[in-house]
């Protein structure tokens, strides 16, 4: 799964360790259907520990898994790099920039919280070469005590430690002894450590994946729901050797091979025809659809539907306004909802947000650092994608719009690395100076910088395909078969109620009118006309 | 005057059934077409679909009655005696002048209403079957097809046709009160009977 961006971390993990009991309870009286493990790992002598430090269980983990950390180390989660088949670029967590918090490089220990493994400090130099870097843990925690610091590149606290700076709440040591005696298959807390806290906080970045995916009610996910099918993410995001499937960079927007049969086809669910087949619906009328619509397009009516906003719009040009005290502003939207951070400028966030619609091929191309903006047509889209009604690899897909304003470079015309986290004076959370820390950006990445920048206004897409509801939930025909529709200027298509010639119609009522009128005048003349024969 | 059955119990059948089934076509297609909500698009399209397909199978019976009795013969045009008949619609029924058209078992229908039915029977409604079939099947036309057509042009057909059909029904029910009586059309249609001078 790639992923781009800057990643935030939960405050302290006991919500989520209630959620996991809560989903075990309920699991144990469904009797979710898992095969049981054949290995009980707290009998195994390598995990009784002391651990002093988390590198130390995995060279316990590899003690059995050989093979494990050089299949982990061949992945993009591990790599941060994905060599693009179709646009020829390179892309991955290491080189693409987004519209959160810009860039990993310059940005390390924070972003790098998220790599899985330990240590790595410095972007400009690939990942730890030791088979110990590699953390097991994160993906294979069962207990929920594990949790990758925020601002210590990957690594677990191993002393007590303050969180949020200046919360006064201390986050403890994980017993790592007792997590490594109770590994076990990834759950959706595990892929949701990172993968929920995208782009600095708790559903900021996707809108379709949040903690609310933890433990969530089937009207939020029908197939994750512990009332429903009570999936993890490995059950569509299926592995092989450690490499999960499902690309953002790469997307199959429409699956033609259907429902995927060992020995016929790859193996990988991610997606929905892996399992329902390219005609899943009783009536012909829908399927008719499947060749235009992705699945989600119905089946994802709003996203960001838990109870966690997601981030809309994130505007850095008015970061850095300090009080009269010269201390950091907070300011909230009448929601409750951060809307202000000296740190980080204006946001807005949504709930139950209605998808951007487009069509959509599965390329992805990036607004890579060094590349030209074309400025006289704004706004700068950081990510951007083709596909139309007659390319038959297309579909029409829901997205998140992500929209925002973030720094530019006058002169050269390009986007420009944000040194934002650090504690040093030159990061803008340190300091408040733009100019001080797109300086410190561009000399840590080597990315040229004039010197001169600006605010410009960016998009980036974010396709959804989580929060699937039980189908009774997915839109009704009049969603877009109606004068107000979600496909509105979608383009090349024919919506029946909602496209109409206006000729014709005007042509059409004319001709119903006057012949309605014709009937009337000649009913009248009759009624008249028959007084007078009779006098 | 004879008391003649005029109208058999078929046709009857194949009139009203007709009637009640284009009704809800054009109930239910004005609101696929986005002309007013009532429904919601989906059971619109769903009755609409369904109605379309009972029509189709009423008139392959009805096409089979029409030519195993022959009484496809009914709808043959005859430019004998049109213009008399336009004349008294325009004219004569306000002065009082009786209908120039005899009425016969053979030929029940005058000139006008031969050439109203027959235009409705080769034009309005097979184009109007054409197009609902094609825009039903829409995903499964076959390449060349695909390749020539667009669905566009398709729906765009099959609402003209639907408005000549609206026109056709608001002039075809306004004429059946046009006999002695506001209902004497009306009435053998119904029973079947009517009383000619024959």
């Amino acid at each position: 799964m790639a992923s781009t961006g800057c990643v935030g971390f939960r405050p302290r993990v006991v919500t989520a360790f209630m959620a996991m009991l809560a989903l075990a309870v309920v699991s144990i009286a469904q009797g979710a259907e898992r095969s049981p493990p054949t290995a009980d790992h707290s009998k195994f002598e390598a995990l009784k520990g002391p651990f002093e430090d988390a590198t130390e269980v995995t060279e316990a983990c590899l003690g059995c898994h050989t093979e494990a950390a050089d299949q982990v180390m061949g992945t993009t989660h591990w790599t941060w790099l994905y060599d693009h088949q179709e646009t020829g670029q390179q892309l991955g967590k290491s080189k693409v920039i987004n519209s959160f918090c810009g860039m990993v490089v310059t940005n390390e220990a924070r972003c790098t919280s998220c790599h899985v493994g330990y240590g790595w400090e410095d972007m400009n130099q690939p990942p730890p070469q030791a088979d110990s870097a590699v953390d097991c843990l994160v993906c294979h925690d069962t207990t929920g005590d594990y949790w990758k610091f925020p601002t210590l590149a990957g690594h677990p606290t191993y002393v007590p430690r303050e969180w949020p700076k200046g919360s006064g709440k201390m986050v403890q040591p994980p017993d790592l002894a007792n997590i490594a005696q109770n590994v076990g298959a990834s759950d959706r807390a595990n892929c949701g450590s990172c993968h929920f806290y995208g782009g600095g906080g708790d559903g900021v970045k996707h809108g379709d994946l949040d903690s609310s995916l933890v433990n969530p009610p089937k009207s939020l996910d029908v197939h994750m729901s512990p009332e429903g099918l009570d999936f993890a993410c490995a059950d569509c995001h299926s592995t092989w050797g450690h490499n999960v499937s499902g690309s953002r960079y790469q997307v199959q927007a429409k699956d033609t091979v259907g429902i995927d049969v060992p020995g016929h086809t790859d193996m990988t669910r991610t997606t929905c025809e892996s399992c329902h087949g390219a005609s899943p619906h009783e009536q012909q009328k829908l399927n008719d659809h499947v060749d235009t619509l992705a699945c989600q397009t119905c089946h994802v009516p709003e996203f960001a539907r838990g109870g966690v906003p997601t981030k809309m719009w994130w505007d850095w040009s008015t970061a850095g306004k300090l009080d009269e005290d010269g201390n950091p502003i907070t300011e909230y939207d009448e929601n409750g909802h951060v809307s202000y951070l000296s740190e980080k400028g204006n946001f807005r966030h949504g709930e139950d947000v209605v998808p951007h619609y487009a069509w959509f091929d599965g390329t992805v191309e990036y607004t890579l650092i060094d590349k030209k903006l074309d400025l006289s047509n704004p706004p700068m889209d950081i990510n951007h994608f083709d596909g139309g009604p007659d390319d038959p690899d297309s579909r029409i897909w829901p997205f998140k719009l992500m929209r925002g304003k973030q720094p530019f470079d006058t002169e050269l015309g390009t986007l420009l690395v944000t040194h934002v986290f650090g504690a040093d004076d030159t990061s803008l959370w340190s300091n408040f100076n733009w100019q001080k820390a797109l300086e410190a950006g561009s000399a840590m990445s080597g990315m040229p910088f004039s010197g001169q920048f600006d605010f410009v206004e960016t998009r980036m897409y974010w396709p959804i395909a989580h929060m699937v509801p039980p189908a009774e939930q997915a839109l009704r025909c009049g969603s877009c078969h109606a004068a107000e529709s979600r496909l509105a200027g979608i383009g090349g298509i024919y919506m029946p109620g909602h496209d109409s010639n206006v000729w014709l119609d005007w042509i059409g009522w004319l001709a119903v009118a006057l012949t309605l009128l014709g009937v009337i005048l000649h009913a009248i003349a009759r009624m008249i006309f028959k007084g007078r024969k009779h006098s | 005057m004879s008391r003649v059955m005029i109208y058999k119990r078929f046709e009857r059948f194949w009139h009203w059934c007709q009637a009640l089934l284009i009704f809800t076509l054009l109930i239910t297609g004005f609101e696929i077409h986005g002309s007013y909500s009532w429904l919601g698009f989906g059971d619109a399209a769903r009755i609409h679909t369904l109605a379309a397909w009972a029509l189709i199978v009423l008139w392959l019976f009805a096409i089979f009655w029409h030519f195993t009795t022959g009484e496809w013969r009914q709808y043959i045009p005859t430019k004998n005696g049109l213009f008399a008949v336009i004349h008294y619609y325009l004219i004569g029924t306000f002065t009082g002048a009786e209908h120039p058209y005899r009425k016969t078992t053979k030929a029940k229908h005058n000139p006008l209403q031969r050439l109203a039915y027959l235009f409705f029977k080769v034009v309005i409604s097979p184009v109007i079957w054409v197009t609902g079939l094609l825009y039903l099947f829409y995903n499964d036309w076959p390449a060349t097809l695909a390749g020539a057509l667009e669905l566009e042009w398709v729906a765009l057909v099959h609402t003209g046709a639907a408005f000549a059909m609206l026109v056709f029904i608001i002039a075809h029910v306004y004429m059946t009160t046009m006999g002695h009586t506001l209902t004497s059309h009306i009435k053998p249609m119904v029973t079947g009977y009517e009383d000619l001078d024959q």
